[in-house]
């Protein structure tokens, strides 16, 4: 089937081009109900960006003084780089702990991954108020080095170009270089072990972005163990996230799925949801001791306190023990419906961090709620990726098998070619 | 340029010898201040900024974290300078504000006798960088100043990425146009002072620069110069601790025995008297006298360490699983 798509090796420079070009056209039937609905979303929400460039974010409602960190850093930023873990939790399963099982679906986990900060942390730039200024950290217009945002700006940018080296023997597979082929997978273990090191790093640092933010966020969600906190809670966030594309995948992508994948398939997300209850509860109970620790129990009969319970067991208890029940009865569907309820935790608590937990006591009328421009241009950036990520999944090989020549021995940098 | 005369003017303030212009008049040169050395917590700190650098250089990265230098002082053994705001003195007659306002080209309140602006509790914004405050307390109306604290280690400063938001090493904390508008210097000030100019579309961070303008041309701060009854007085932070604990010593049923900002947050350069409790004044008392970056310190100081260990962990684990898998396949 690939072979008819992909010439075996691309000559001439000019042959790339007319490749690439002629890869660009739109497969398949254009008016889909997916593309009728985020089209015209997408087109409002780069609207909406334009019209941020020009007059300021004040003119898209997007923050206020008392709350200066909106759901474009909420929803786009935090939850979007703890839905991104799969990437470093898979590569360290599969390149470090060589555990060849979960190989078939390591290339769509690390593209979702890469693709997520490839928008989600990119997003900062619609944030930022002096976005022409983006690159200041980078180039040393000053290098804020006892900045904890500091360490995370570089450490995006490095998991970037970290988690596009993991997924290039692709992009090289596609176009039909086998000389860069080879060169790529011999980087591809370098890569995974820096790429989970900087994510151990930005995981848990985005959670001490809120430290000094002491005296604003609610004692239960304060502690000077946030970092720790949202480290545990991004692998099952990572873990969930890559059960429920695993879903979308099989939806979705069925025709680009060779027959060993759907024979094994089930297996894998088994091993998943295990991954995650072990997770989910390490994380409940971390959760129960900083809470002790802390002696806040009596904050537990307050509003507040009612939001903390539904999270920490509506949104992290259960979804733990679902995952339990799931994998004792290898039931995928089960599995899957847990791996939502997880997402859904994860979304409450990194918004807690940004603007519910945070500034508690201000009175509800005072509170900042996201406006319709900042919601459109948070689904645009959402649907964008998910273009960008069908646009490569149909062309290049994420999910069917890499071709022939590519076919090699060797751990590192195999792709899934054992 | 600047620096080199702003600190010259500093030294010669401290000493007491800077005896022409207005500055003078205001200084609080108390005999023990200007004679006494600086005070030195510097071996220790020095220690720590050494013991950040070879931690760095051993990540082999620029990553890790240096230490936030300034306590009690700057590294170079200058003093800061602050404000103190007596607020017994002050009668509410916001000349404060309109002086700021002209000083940092800002708009000027409309009238300074409309007594409508104290009804509700005010809050500083990207035009007003300094606001005067009634508040109602037990022993009436009592007249606040707010503006930034410049906290001696401001948690701005550490939360800052490009080190727009600068301490200055004279005391004053300031903005710097790098500034890359990510506004996490609002998330984690603790007084909530950095005001974001949303309404621009080349937005500045705004808070009071303690007039680091007028303070390079040997100038008081606009609001110092205009006070009418010296509820304020700008002085380095040792003298004017003296003087407020020499008004509390003369008149000890007209204060309560604490200075706001002396210890808070590490100790701060506006530092304020009161006659009533400071949470009765819409002080936070409850912000703890650990300097701020404090907080985030031990999170960095991790960081340098999981660079080094991590690769080597996780080179070892793939070692130790490749060999077991090869093991087990016969291979090899």
């Amino acid at each position: 089937m690939s072979s008819t798509i992909l010439p075996a090796e691309k000559t001439s420079l000019r042959s790339l081009v007319a490749f690439v070009l002629s890869e660009l056209k739109p497969k398949g039937r254009l008016l889909t109900p997916f593309n009728a609905i985020t089209a015209p979303i997408i087109l409002i929400g780069g609207a909406v960006v334009l019209y941020r460039l020009a007059f300021g974010l004040g003119a898209i409602g997007g923050a206020s003084q008392e709350f200066p960190l909106g759901i474009w850093i909420g929803i786009l930023v935090m939850v979007g780089v703890a839905f991104a873990a799969g990437a470093y939790i898979l590569t360290f399963v599969v390149y470090v702990l060589n555990e060849e099982k979960y190989h078939l679906i390591i290339r769509i986990t690390v593209l979702n991954g890469f693709l997520a900060y490839m928008f989600y942390a990119s997003a900062i730039f619609l944030d930022l108020g002096r976005w022409w200024n983006i690159f200041n950290p980078i180039i040393g217009n000053r290098f804020g080095v006892n900045s904890v945002l500091f360490l995370v700006a570089w450490h995006f940018l490095l998991y970037m170009l970290a988690a596009f080296l993991e997924f290039s023997p692709a992009v090289a597979e596609w176009l039909g270089l086998r000389r860069i082929r080879r060169m790529l997978g011999a980087l591809t273990l370098g890569a995974v072990i820096f790429g989970i090191t900087l994510s151990t790093l930005h995981q848990s640092g985005l959670g001490a972005l809120f430290i000094m933010a002491k005296a604003k966020i609610h004692p239960l969600w304060y502690s000077e163990w946030i970092p720790v906190m949202f480290l545990v809670s991004s692998i099952f966030s990572g873990l969930s996230v890559t059960i429920f594309i695993e879903a979308v995948v099989r939806r979705w992508y069925r025709s680009q799925l060779p027959a060993k994948y759907l024979r094994s398939i089930d297996g894998i997300v088994v091993g998943l949801g295990k991954g995650c209850a072990v997770a989910m509860f390490a994380y409940f109970f971390l959760k129960v001791l900083v809470l002790t620790h802390g002696r806040h129990w009596p904050f537990l009969a307050t509003p507040m306190g009612a939001l903390f319970l539904v999270e920490v067991v509506g949104l992290v208890a259960v979804p733990g023990l679902m995952f339990i029940k799931g994998v004792r009865a290898r039931n995928v569907a089960v599995i899957r419906a847990a791996a939502v309820i997880s997402m859904l935790g994860i979304i409450v608590n990194r918004l807690a961090y940004v603007m519910i937990a945070y500034k508690w006591y201000v009175p509800w009328a005072e509170r900042h709620f996201p406006s319709w421009m900042e919601i459109a241009v948070t689904l645009t950036i959402i649907f964008m990726h998910m273009w960008v990520f069908r646009w490569i999944v149909l062309r290049m090989p994420v999910l069917r098998d890499p071709p022939e020549w590519a076919v090699e021995s060797g751990h590192a940098g195999a792709g899934r070619a054992e | 340029m600047k620096m080199k005369r702003i600190e010259a003017q500093l030294a010669l303030m401290r000493e007491g010898f800077l005896d022409s212009g207005e500055l003078q008049k205001y200084l609080l040169c108390s005999a023990e201040a200007s004679g006494a050395g600086p005070i030195s917590s510097f071996g220790r700190r020095d220690f720590l900024r050494k013991a950040g650098l070879v931690f760095a250089a051993a990540a082999g990265t620029g990553l890790a974290p240096g230490l936030a230098g300034a306590s009690e002082q700057a590294a170079g053994g200058n003093e800061f300078i602050g404000v103190l705001v007596d607020t017994t003195r002050c009668i509410g007659c916001r000349r404060c504000e309109q002086a700021c306002a002209g000083a940092h080209s800002l708009p000027l309140p409309a009238t300074l006798d409309d007594n409508a602006v104290f009804e509700k509790p005010r809050k500083t914004s990207p035009t007003q960088l300094t606001v005067i405050d009634r508040r109602m307390t037990e022993r009436g109306p009592v007249y606040v100043k707010k503006q930034c604290m410049h906290c001696n280690q401001p948690a701005c400063a550490a939360a800052c990425l490009v080190k727009a938001m600068e301490k200055k090493q004279e005391g004053p904390v300031v903005w710097n146009p790098n500034c890359m508008g990510c506004r996490i210097c609002m998330v984690s000030c603790p007084f909530d002072v950095p005001m974001f100019e949303y309404d621009k579309t080349a937005p500045k961070l705004q808070k009071c620069d303690m007039c680091w303008n007028r303070l390079t041309d040997a100038k008081q701060p606009a609001c110092v110069e205009a006070c009418p009854t010296e509820a304020l007085v700008f002085g380095t932070r040792r003298q004017l601790v003296v003087e407020a604990q020499k008004r509390m010593a003369q008149f000890p049923e007209r204060y309560i025995h604490q200075i706001y900002g002396l210890r808070d947050v590490g100790g701060t350069s506006f530092m304020y008297l009161s006659s009533v409790p400071f949470e009765q004044l819409g002080f936070r008392t409850d912000l703890g006298n650990t300097p701020y970056p404090e907080y985030s310190k031990g999170f960095l100081f991790s960081v340098p360490v999981i660079l080094i260990l991590w690769p080597a962990i996780l080179m070892g684990l793939f070692r130790l699983t490749r060999r077991r898998n090869n093991g087990g396949n016969g291979k090899d």
